[in-house]
């Protein structure tokens, strides 16, 4: 048994967050209606803070709580791409929840609650933690999801999202009870210990479930039809975190359990990933051509990338393991960067979100529509964009391990998917201007700058990234 | 005739069905829907509790302690959810939920 400190000194970040939520919780019930500024300046200050200490703090691994929570080196590779996501996704909302008449205290708080359960999920070393950690950060979504409870989209959205979701985990449960009853454990080393002498039929039906429960978190194809409505219902700040942390943490226990649980039935298993895989980019490709809004087309978007990442898994090898997390690092500063933008998109104070309304946008405001510009070609994969890297090391991988046809299909259904992607970049220089945008407020501005900044500068540097991705994969390996 | 696990899995497997079956065909209430989902949940709980009795393990049952707790949590969001969609659509028909499609 190890000491509480040492424990705790493994889950700073987790420990910082659920403290810090309740105190921000009592700071807003005592300061009333006017203290959600102060909440979200407070909120992002703590995020920081957890994001300072997995960046300072201790670097060994270790298993804590009774061998419920992991703290390795790819648990705190993938926390520190779940807390940026969270911290640009508060920034991003402070100017919109103003306008739109929706700024509560509750909303930075509910954020926190998630990226918390999004920090047990990333740590989680058993079904039980894998499922709390994964029910914190749904509970705390389904409410963010329907934040705009006088808006009928949004609060259809989180209906919708929360009945599917609500599915999913108890397909996920069904899952991990049979596995616990075939295994004898619910730790991933004992469930991997059981495994030792082959696949048992009832162990192979269990990870069936609960795979299907997690692709409709990561929505991948065939569990990916919330995904287009959440997005469009959703206020846009909340679907720019929809689309960035909850997914990092998502692939990230994806990542973990078929790894650290199932390395003796990988066959089993990969044939599951790569159905996903070639669905996800697929659907994520043609679907997604004929969207006239934004935020709809993105959902398609980020449904094809979570395939291509899974090109990387289904590797199965360090390589892979590696490809998926420099592929989830780039995609998220790249959506990030492009919901900054969707943020942006404002005629005489009214949000709109039509691609049409993008129009001439080089014009009116041609930094925006360079900034924009860069992002779709990444999105797209055109060197030397970083998204070009994150999809050459995903395939890498994958032709390494053998699984050459999946990267061919990869490829090809990566060119579909640049069409429209294209198209956008076309109408925003070349159609005939719409009304011109409002002036975005700085920090939005900020975030798109940057994005854009990494994802331009990341071919002339990209060994930090690189080396964290290689040092995250060693974690399995 | 003793009972045995495998008839506990049989039922719960059953449960789980009918559950799932009630959330794809139901055409009506969305409260159905919950009712289903609670099900589902109850026909995991039997599993584990069923497992955790023929291993001589107690960890099935502090799961299924959870898994209630959670479960709690979760029928009252969504009650939340479905009462803020009430009042902007004036229905909790399924076939009436359909502002975004595509």
């Amino acid at each position: 048994m190890y000491p509480l400190s040492f424990s705790i000194a493994h889950a700073l970040p987790e420990t910082i967050l659920a403290v810090g939520a309740l105190l921000l919780i009592l700071v807003g019930a005592i300061r009333g209606e006017k203290s959600a500024p102060l909440v979200a300046e407070l909120a992002i200050g703590l995020l920081t803070l957890a994001l300072v200490v997995i960046f300072i703090g201790a670097k060994t691994t270790a298993t804590v709580f009774d061998g419920a929570f992991i703290d390795d080196q790819f648990a705190r590779y993938m926390k520190a791409l779940v807390l940026i996501g969270s911290i640009v996704t508060l920034i991003l909302s402070r100017d919109f929840l103003r306008r739109e008449n929706i700024d509560q205290f509750e909303f930075p708080v509910l954020v926190m609650l998630s990226t918390l359960g999004m920090l047990m999920l990333t740590s989680a070393n058993s079904l039980i933690s894998l499922y709390l950690g994964l029910e914190l950060m749904s509970l705390a979504l389904y409410v963010v999801a329907s934040f705009h409870r006088d808006n009928l989209k949004a609060s259809e959205a989180g209906l919708k999202y929360f009945v599917l979701g609500a599915l999913s985990s108890g397909m996920l449960l069904y899952g991990a009870s049979l596995i616990y009853g075939y295994a004898g454990s619910v730790s991933f080393p004992g469930i991997a210990a059981a495994l030792k002498s082959g696949p048992a039929i009832g162990v192979v039906f269990g990870l069936v479930f609960l795979l299907a429960g997690l692709a409709f978190k990561m929505s991948t194809v065939p569990f990916h039809m919330w995904t287009p409505d959440v997005y469009e219902g959703a206020p846009t700040p909340v679907t720019a975190f929809f689309a960035s942390a909850p997914k990092m943490a998502a692939v990230a226990i994806t990542l973990r359990t078929v790894m650290v649980a199932f390395p003796n039935i990988t066959h089993e298993w990969r044939q599951i990933v790569m159905f996903i895989s070639v669905a996800s980019m697929a659907l994520g490709s043609f679907a997604a051509i004929g969207q006239t809004n934004i935020k709809r087309l993105m959902a398609y978007s980020s449904i094809g990338h979570m395939g291509f990442a899974l090109v990387g898994l289904a590797a199965a090898n360090a390589a892979g393991v590696e490809g998926v997390a420099i592929y989830l690092a780039i995609y998220l500063v790249t959506t990030l960067g492009v919901f900054a933008a969707i943020v942006a998109m404002r005629v005489q104070g009214r949000s709109v979100e039509n691609i049409s309304d993008l129009a001439g946008l080089s014009r009116t405001d041609g930094w925006m529509a360079f900034f924009m510009a860069m992002l779709m070609f990444s999105l797209a994969g055109i060197p030397p964009m970083a998204g070009f890297f994150a999809k050459y090391y995903a395939f890498l991988a994958a032709v390494q391990a053998g699984l050459t046809p999946l990267a061919v299909i990869g490829v090809l259904l990566s060119t579909v998917a640049a069409f429209y992607y294209l198209r956008i970049v076309k109408v925003m220089y070349f159609d005939e201007a719409a009304p011109a945008f409002d002036r975005a407020p700085f920090a939005v501005r900020a975030v798109c700058a940057v994005a854009t900044a990494l994802v331009f500068c990341f071919w002339v540097y990209p060994a930090p990234i690189v080396e964290a991705a290689t040092n995250a994969a060693r974690a399995f390996f | 005739m003793a009972v045995s696990l495998t008839h506990y899995l049989v039922v719960a497997a059953i449960l789980f069905t009918i559950g799932v079956a009630g959330i794809i065909l139901n055409r009506k209430s969305i409260i159905v829907i919950l009712m289903s989902v609670e099900l589902i949940l109850l026909s995991v709980n039997i599993n584990l509790v069923a497992f955790s009795g023929s291993r001589a393990d107690l960890t099935g049952q502090v799961f299924a302690l959870f898994i209630l707790t959670v479960a709690a949590a979760e029928a009252a969001i969504g009650l939340a959810i479905l009462v803020t969609y009430y009042r902007n659509r004036g229905s909790i028909a399924v076939e009436d939920i359909n502002a975004m499609k595509g």
